[in-house]
């Protein structure tokens, strides 16, 4: 089974995720252009960084719209893993795949730096590598990643055991913390740091590699 | 039918944290302007559209503004209709 690495105008992390599964982990990856709809021989897509159609409006607004989207709703419900990444985030949340939206950081920078983050929940498949409470390194890189949400929403969150990472010290002013998030069912994350960017020790960690294997079930 | 112009603002809500707005306020208050308590900073997107009549035209605008221009989650909008004669 493949990874599906969707490429939307704008993306610009997609070689660097393709670099990550298949060049490091192994594992088949291709690239999947975002007016394409056929989806079935992929195992789990990943929605990669970027600023997918210029951000234009807001981050995420305009790629909600794009054919390979329609499809990846009916492949979400099928169980298929999704992963999105900074701008792949935003745009699940403005799919409404996952609850909540990125607003701009409370400092108005755009942050590039690696930071430490906190494994706060170890119900899905996606952290199964690291302990619960554990520490991690992942490089962020965004403009507009400050989770915002209603407190019924974080409430549920939290409830569900949803909030899958959270920053160690806040860098954007992210309601409760939060990183990563997880729908229900677990088969979908949405984190803003970059996992594809922390797979060789070479370039500063492999804590994201451990991430990214959980993509395709052994 | 009818040609209708629309001018929709969208706003952040209110419990939703501006930093731009905030930028800008301290930019106005070192500019020396007096009594400013409140600076936000929204979106205002002009458009023009045919519609059979005025309540068809605003079903399609609230149809716009709830799905793409607006997101619910964080914004609010509201428009301005006028027919253009």
């Amino acid at each position: 089974m493949t990874i599906g690495i969707v490429v939307f105008p704008g993306s610009n992390c997609d070689r660097d995720v393709y670099w990550a599964t298949e060049g490091c982990l192994g594992m088949p990856s291709r690239f999947l252009w975002h007016e394409s709809t056929d989806l079935s021989d992929l195992e789990a897509i990943v929605l990669p960084g970027g600023f997918s159609y210029g951000d234009y409006l807001r981050c995420g607004a305009i790629a909600r719209f794009a054919p390979v989207l329609s499809s990846l709703i009916e492949f979400v419900n099928g169980g298929g893993k999704v992963l999105g990444i900074c701008n792949g985030f935003q745009i699940l949340t403005e799919l409404g795949i996952l609850p909540g939206a990125l607003t701009r950081n409370n400092n108005l920078h755009f942050i590039c730096d690696t930071v430490p983050l906190i494994v706060s929940s170890k119900r899905t498949e996606w952290f199964k590598s690291f302990e619960f409470g554990e520490r991690i390194l992942l490089p962020i890189a965004h403009g507009e990643g400050r989770f915002q949400c209603d407190p019924d929403v974080l409430k549920r969150l939290q409830d569900d055991d949803s909030i899958a990472i959270r920053y160690n010290e806040n860098p954007n002013g992210s309601i409760f913390d939060v990183a990563g998030i997880t729908n229900k069912k677990g088969n979908v994350l949405g984190m803003m740091p970059h996992p594809e960017r922390a797979c060789d020790n070479k370039i500063g960690g492999v804590d994201g590699k451990l991430i990214l294997q959980s993509l395709l079930s052994k | 039918m009818s040609k209708f112009r629309a001018r929709i603002l969208v706003s952040l809500r209110p419990s939703v944290l501006d930093p731009a707005g905030e930028a800008t306020k301290t930019a106005a208050n070192q500019l020396g302007i007096k009594g400013l308590s409140k600076l936000r900073i929204g979106k205002s997107i002009d458009i023009d559209i045919d519609a059979l009549n005025e309540e068809e035209a605003k079903k399609q605008i609230e149809l716009l503004s709830d799905r793409l221009l607006a997101n619910p989650v964080i914004e609010d909008w509201s428009m301005e209709l006028l027919q253009v004669v």
